[in-house]
């Protein structure tokens, strides 16, 4: 099973660390190497596609702006694990394909540790062997992350190739 | 009409039940909704929805229910918000879209004075202040532009049946202290995420004696609590002000939450609340204004969506008449639309406030969001909008503080955080 490299973060990161209001006028490729720049300055340039973040409480709080949850695909995040998501953010992020794994745990998450992640059996686990139980997520939103998100989906529904 | 009897139902769980096309819907359900109002604005809209729409090769499902607000880069300052703009306004033309305001304000309260959200609707909004809707009985909420493109293509939307997290205020706010007093004072208590994308519902007497804009107040800051909707059930307040807005002879009956709904029910007393702050850098780090009275300010900002509405102007310059802010301090007010500062015009509003001091911004998102008369570094700011995260208004440095109109304007003219009460006295 492939293995997913841990960035972590504390509680309550917004939509406006993620997407800087000061570069919302660019397209996501302007927005995505200053996402989350007032926390950990280095985090755009040394993420690596199929990286995860593990962060506290209320992840993504704020804004509907949906480049929050952009600039992380564009990055190439592959899901963030938390205790808790902003409802906006959540609805926005699975949209996009990022998928969004809610567990009250994951601050038991390392910086640098390789995990594994489960869909079938809603799991995180890390090399040591500590196993996070994540909450269900409806089926219908695991099949948008797998097309990609929403835009894929419609692309296929309106006889578009993706 | 007669309903078959059905359990007991918040207002939340009949919004919802009506637009999903079904007779009840229970907390937990996911259902889908025909939407009746979608509106957007320049960030938001044209620029993201435009090129995903043609690259479908798909059309509006119903332009007649779709409203664009040019609010966030207008007034245009450089090449970029200008062609941010144009994009809105060519494709605004090229659409025929029959509801389009630009630069008169600011959505969430333009799209109100316009008529089009009534008691009963569901509506989604490109922007996480949508839940504003919610003050007139509308169950109303912010989705990103994907999510919108979505809406725009079938013109409905998935939702999660809410539970109902009842706010009965009791009794009647003092003087000088506001809705926002109250909405900062629940958020200190609940979190950011205290709503847990719920449905909040106002209610009490306290509440049921607010002016429809100070209601927009509440509703409008349910974002800052981490709710889907911020719900307050229609009433002849709620009416006579659709009227007076150009939509006369509406029906509230009906939409309000049934004795015996599934709720959970938080009450405070209303007369014992004193103005509120939220010190840096977060909505929830709220306190009483004493325990930060005499920081000093630089800036005082009277702006946004959540506190530059006629009410809000009206509420500072009670306390500015006649008055100069301190030296030093620099008094920015936006008004959050063009009608609401026509009408302090005419009330003699906007010349206090030039009088004491204040210099008139365009009416837009401007300063709030960072995104137009970003705020200087290292600034000390009391400001009525909605947020105060970390570079919110451009610059890391800055120091923002949220309160009402009153204690902003109390602020401004001692040069430090101040309570207002000391100065209506």
């Amino acid at each position: 099973m492939r293995t997913h490299k841990v960035w972590t973060f504390g509680a309550d990161i917004d939509t406006d660390a993620l997407a800087p209001g000061a570069y919302m006028k660019l397209g996501i490729d302007g927005i995505a190497p200053h996402c989350l720049e007032a926390i950990r300055p280095e985090f755009a340039a040394t993420v690596r596609p199929g990286d995860v973040i593990a962060a506290g409480p209320n992840f993504g709080i704020g804004s509907s702006r949906e480049q929050a949850a952009a600039a992380l695909v564009q990055l190439g995040v592959t899901a963030v694990v938390a205790p808790s998501f902003s409802g906006l953010f959540f609805r926005n992020a699975f949209n996009l394909g990022l998928l969004l794994l809610t567990t009250p745990e994951a601050e038991q998450l390392q910086e640098a540790e390789l995990v594994t992640l489960d869909l079938q059996a809603m799991t995180v686990t890390t090399a040591a062997g500590v196993c996070l139980e994540c909450e269900p997520i409806p089926g219908f939103l695991l099949d948008m992350v797998a097309a990609g998100g929403l835009m894929n989906q419609l692309r296929k529904k309106l006889g578009k190739r993706p | 009409m007669t309903r078959t009897p059905q359990p007991a139902s918040t207002l939340a769980q009949k919004l919802i039940a009506r637009a999903a096309g079904q007779a009840y819907v229970a907390p937990g359900d996911i259902v889908n909704c025909k939407v009746d109002l979608a509106m957007f604005h320049d960030s938001s809209g044209p620029r993201r929805l435009k090129p995903m729409l043609e690259e479908l090769g798909a059309s509006i499902w119903d332009k007649s229910r779709v409203v664009l607000v040019m609010d966030h880069y207008v007034p245009e300052q450089d090449d970029d918000s200008r062609r941010i703009v144009r994009i809105a306004r060519d494709w605004a033309r090229d659409q025929h879209l029959p509801h389009v305001y630009d630069s008169i304000g600011i959505c969430h309260v333009v799209v109100p004075q316009k008529g089009h959200i009534r008691p009963g609707m569901f509506c989604v909004g490109g922007d996480s202040h949508s839940p504003t809707g919610g003050a007139f009985g509308a169950y109303m909420f912010g989705i990103g532009s994907t999510e919108m493109l979505g809406v725009m293509v079938t013109g409905e939307l998935w939702v999660r049946v809410p539970q109902t997290l009842r706010m009965q205020w009791h009794h009647k706010l003092m003087p000088g202290v506001t809705a926002k007093d109250m909405m900062l004072h629940m958020i200190g208590r609940f979190g950011m995420n205290g709503g847990q994308y719920q449905a909040v519902e106002f209610c009490g007497t306290a509440v049921q004696a607010l002016s429809m804009q100070e209601r927009m107040t509440l509703s409008n800051m349910s974002a800052e609590m981490g709710a889907q909707v911020g719900l307050i059930a229609p009433d002849a307040i709620t009416l006579e002000w659709l009227a007076a807005a150009g939509v006369p002879g509406l029906d509230a009956a009906g939409w309000h939450s049934d004795a015996g709904g599934d709720a959970i029910t938080h009450a405070f007393d209303a007369s014992l609340l004193e103005p509120q702050v939220a010190a840096p850098h977060s909505p929830a780090n709220t306190r009483g204004v004493q325990e930060y009275s005499d920081i000093p300010v630089n800036v005082a900002y009277i702006g946004a969506c959540t506190g530059a509405k006629l009410d809000d102007l009206r509420a500072a310059a009670r306390l500015l008449r006649g008055n100069r802010v301190s030296k030093g301090v620099r008094l920015m007010v936006a008004p959050a639309s063009l009608q609401d500062q026509s009408a302090a015009e005419s009330e003699g509003i906007m010349q206090v406030l030039l009088q004491a001091g204040a210099e008139v911004l365009p009416t837009a998102c401007g300063a709030c969001a960072g995104y137009g008369g970003a705020m200087p570094d290292g600034a000390t700011v009391i400001a009525t909008t909605a947020r105060n995260f970390k570079g919110r208004m451009g610059s890391a440095t800055t120091q923002i503080y949220l309160a009402s109109p009153y204690t902003v304007a109390a602020s401004a003219l001692r040069g430090c955080i101040s309570d207002p009460r000391e100065l209506l006295a």
